[in-house]
């Protein structure tokens, strides 16, 4: 079985951004850079299809030459082959983007396609969906377990209140959602092997992009907290203020 | 996450793949490790649970080559990951170091095909527990006095006598013991299951105590000749074996350092006493500036070292250095951390005071500070003040 793993590279879910002056992008210098979380959960469970059924995992990212960081963390933890999309920044529009990674999938034929239902910096969850659109493919997104058949998939996904199942034939595209598994730590062994496996360099002609970001805020300082009282004299306040002001009940 | 201490960039000077082996473990402390070790320490007992996981990601025996099923690395990727393991505890880094350089070491460098054969893979995995039998309760520092025996029989050796103070010595399932007899000093691999050996964790400590510390005894333990380590002849080789092991630990004190200096840190940076982040008054600076300046001496010792290492260039005298020098430092940074963390600076909620009771073995286990000052002592004077 042949799969694609498309991944992100985003920064670690504790830097502390800073922006630039006029507030239009995020200043990258002492960010660090981690494979995208949800990612991760994409990676590790093409590997575990692999290691059940036999085949090749390949995994696929796009941006700036830093994004190969994270390309060596999916390789070390045990993917076969790799595939860098080389652009100067990465997009801001999740369509140019999911326009680039088909457009390099088309070129082989995959069985499998995985990745993250979304990536931990935007947001923007579209990926999964805009793919399976571009390739003509089922998209099943927000994944939490995944059974893979013969020539089709059964895959678990959250709804709101419960879960679904939902079997599509293959190939398919998946987004991966937190509880599909365990994702394994890079092993000693599998990092030096990373190592001796080249990263099949392409470089995309990006559309122009219909939608880009122009301009970011940091969050609002939070407000300092409120002691209403220190009784049960005090409970009656409490519910108004957190019904009132707070609007949490 | 934990994003290290670098002040100089030396992360520059290490290879990519070296800076992912670090972050790899790095990301499995913080992950799989420091969400347990608390209940652990409470507890006294070492979490077994890891062991499988250190096993599988190729932390046991770092540097033993892979026809032994060891991952066949270099020795600066080795101390960079006993550095990120003891950034988590002490307790952590001695299980990697005692399986690695103290029991698989000694196998690799002094046993026969056969018992590399038979021990390595398993240790390599955490299939098998590993300890290493040289201290007596009489002989610490001065381990050619060692009263245990092992005296010829026939097909073996019976073994009797006692060791003490033993990284997993009442869990493990071998234990490499030093004996005397007829020829000088032997070493043994010895079935931690034999009739006559006994062996019991050391209660009551305050220090280490997410690790095991047993001691052991030998009542005419039987061992078969196939068991004796065929090329360990006299003192030197089971002191090669510290060697190995004190080189892991130069890296480890730095490790635990880095833990107290960046939880000290955040907390200087946000708590607020007279209106104002308790950082920004000068006294806690210069605490903040002195951990961070010994830390990054630390770190270069380390990295000279491990070059120096993998070019066959280290000398037993280096190693005591950085050792020294390191678990110093690393002891003095956890005491400065934890006053910068002041009353909460007692509690578990905070790991600072777990790394620096555990500092207080590591400054005396694996030669204690006085006995490496005698090391380099006679090094550089050509002088021993032990003999």
């Amino acid at each position: 079985m042949k799969i694609a793993v498309c991944v992100k590279q985003v920064p670690d879910t504790e830097t502390r951004i800073k922006l630039s002056d006029d507030h239009s992008e995020v200043i990258e210098d002492d960010i660090q850079f981690i494979l995208n979380p949800y990612d991760e959960f994409a990676v590790e469970e093409a590997l575990k299809i692999k290691e059940a059924n036999e085949g090749e995992v390949t995994v696929i990212s796009l941006g700036p030459d830093r994004v190969k960081s994270a390309i060596r963390t999916a390789l070390a933890m045990g993917a076969d082959k790799a595939i860098h999309i080389e652009c100067d920044k990465n997009p801001d529009d999740p369509f140019e983007i999911a326009e680039a990674l088909a457009s390099v999938l088309k070129e082989d034929s995959y069985d499998l396609i995985l990745t993250g239902k979304q990536a931990i910096d935007d947001d923007h969850s579209q990926i999964p969906s805009i793919l399976g659109q571009k390739l003509n493919l089922p998209a099943v997104n927000v994944v939490v377990k995944l059974e893979v058949g013969d020539g089709k998939v059964k895959a678990e996904r959250e709804i709101d209140g419960g879960h679904e199942i939902i079997e599509c034939s293959l190939p398919t595209v998946i987004g991966a959602q937190r509880g599909l598994n365990e994702p394994r730590y890079a092993a000693l062994k599998g990092i030096m092997r990373a190592k001796k496996i080249t990263i099949e360099e392409k470089h995309a002609e990006l559309n122009e992009e219909q939608m880009s970001v122009v301009d970011f805020h940091y969050p609002p300082q939070k407000e300092p907290g409120k002691i209403v009282g220190d009784s049960a004299d005090a409970v009656p306040e409490l519910l108004r203020l957190l019904r009132e002001e707070a609007k949490v009940i | 996450m934990f994003q290290g201490v670098d002040l100089f960039q030396l992360s520059d000077w290490f290879t990519e793949e070296e800076r992912m082996v670090r972050d790899s473990v790095r990301h499995y402390v913080q992950q799989s490790y420091l969400p347990i070790v608390s209940q652990y320490h409470r507890k006294g007992l070492f979490p077994k649970e890891v062991i499988p996981q250190l096993g599988e990601m190729g932390l046991l025996g770092v540097t033993i080559p892979e026809k032994y099923g060891g991952p066949e690395l270099t020795y600066t990727i080795y101390g960079l990951a006993m550095q990120e393991l003891e950034r988590g505890d002490s307790g952590l880094r001695s299980f990697a170091s005692v399986q690695g350089s103290l029991v698989m070491y000694p196998i690799f460098t002094y046993g026969s095909e056969a018992q590399k054969n038979e021990y390595l893979p398993k240790l390599a995995s955490g299939e098998l527990i590993g300890c290493y039998g040289l201290t007596e309760p009489d002989y610490g520092s001065n381990p050619g006095g060692m009263r245990t025996k092992a005296v010829k029989t026939d097909g073996g050796w019976l073994l009797n006598g006692s060791k003490m103070w033993i990284t997993n010595g009442s869990i493990a399932d071998v234990a490499v013991i030093w004996a005397k007899t007829d020829e000088g000093v032997s070493g043994f691999i010895v079935d931690t299951d034999s009739k006559g050996f006994t062996a019991k964790a050391i209660e009551g400590k305050y220090s280490l105590r997410a690790s095991d510390t047993g001691e052991m005894s030998f009542d005419d333990v039987f061992v078969p000749e196939e068991n004796r380590l065929p090329l360990a002849k006299g003192l030197k080789a089971p002191l090669s074996c510290l060697s190995e092991a004190r080189y892991g630990i130069a890296w480890g004190a730095i490790g635990s350092a880095m833990a107290c200096y960046d939880e000290s840190l955040n907390y200087a940076q946000t708590r607020i006493q007279f209106d104002k982040p308790i950082g920004a008054f000068q006294l806690v600076q210069q605490k903040l500036v002195e951990m961070v300046n010994e830390i990054t001496k630390g770190q270069m010792l380390n990295y000279r070292l491990g070059r120096m290492k993998d070019d066959g260039k280290a000398r037993h005298y280096h190693i005591s250095l950085a050792k020294r020098n390191n678990v110093d430092a690393a002891l003095t940074i956890a005491r400065q951390a934890r006053s910068i963390l002041a009353a909460s600076g007692i509690t578990n909620e905070y790991q600072t005071i777990r790394h620096m009771l555990n500092l207080e073995s590591v400054y005396t286990y694996e030669g204690t500070h006085d006995i490496h000052t005698l090391i380099i002592g006679n090094h550089i004077t050509g002088l021993n003040a032990v003999q």
